[in-house]
């Protein structure tokens, strides 16, 4: 067991438990919390992994853009702890995760089938600056990458068309 | 180092919380941050095959999935404010329209 390896089974530990743990809290604030938590464990995994660029993506767009609007949108239609949304034990509830389950048993299934016998790649460690990100980028995939900017474009209309519109009284 | 199959493993067991989490929360929200939840576990796969394979693809697909999750969480989040106006609650059992 090398120091690598310990620190990865760690991380791996707290994203788990913090996974779980977003699903199960009442307060969908503390929920978002767990979930930012969450993100920044997985930039680091992605520090592990190389991917420089990706890591600060991640933890500038996910953990801080996306997550202060989830929480603005928490905070701005005042949800609290609703008796009505309390998490208890039905049989919809059970099945749905028996089904979660059977769905863990199958990924896992193919996931011990599959045997990696080479490690990290010699090019990985160049590979995720921003540098080479972007020579990539603007190379082979200036198309798609254009075309995100009209995704985008996109979604920022039919954000405010869809939260601008009136009750109808 | 760490062998590949164990990142696939830890994106797997965080893939099903996040599906658990959809299939049985009924708060709107919390729904839509498993769907986070899932598209992330999915990120770290991509860059876990990347990483090994020594291809760059993934990691440009993973920046492309990210875009399109910001657009996605733009979109979704005015629709929960559009269903909140109209219902007053974030509820889906109580959002049963187009329920069949």
């Amino acid at each position: 067991m090398n120091l690598e390896l310990i620190v990865f089974l760690i991380l791996a530990a707290a994203a788990i438990v913090s996974a779980v743990l977003m699903i199960t809290r009442k307060n969908p604030v503390t929920s978002a919390l767990y979930l930012v938590f969450n993100f920044f464990i997985i930039a680091v995994l992605y520090l592990f992994l190389r991917a420089q660029f990706i890591a600060v993506i991640q933890i500038t767009v996910y953990a801080g853009a996306i997550m202060v609007l989830f929480l603005f949108v928490i905070m701005l239609l005042n949800l609290g702890e609703d008796k009505l949304l309390k998490w208890k034990l039905n049989s919809k509830r059970t099945i749905a995760s028996l089904l979660g389950l059977l769905l863990l048993a199958e990924i896992a299934y193919y996931v011990m089938n599959f045997t990696s016998t080479s490690g990290m790649s010699p090019q990985s460690e160049s590979m995720g600056t921003v540098e080479s990100i972007g020579r990539v980028l603007y190379a082979s995939y200036l198309f798609p990458f254009e075309i995100t900017s009209i995704l985008l474009l996109a979604a920022l209309v039919g954000a405010i068309f869809l939260a601008k519109r009136k009750l109808e009284q | 180092m760490v062998p590949l199959g164990y990142y696939i493993g830890l994106s797997a067991i965080l893939f099903t919380i996040g599906v658990v989490g959809v299939l049985t929360l009924r708060n709107a929200i919390v729904i839509f941050m498993s769907v986070e939840l899932m598209l992330n576990s999915v990120n770290l796969a991509l860059i876990a095959f990347s990483a090994y394979s020594g291809n760059p693809a993934g990691e440009i697909l993973v920046f492309f999935s990210i875009a399109v999750a910001a657009a996605e969480s733009a979109v979704g989040l005015a629709i929960i404010i559009a269903l909140f106006r109209n219902k007053l609650t974030v509820n889906i059992d109580e959002v049963n329209v187009l329920k069949w």
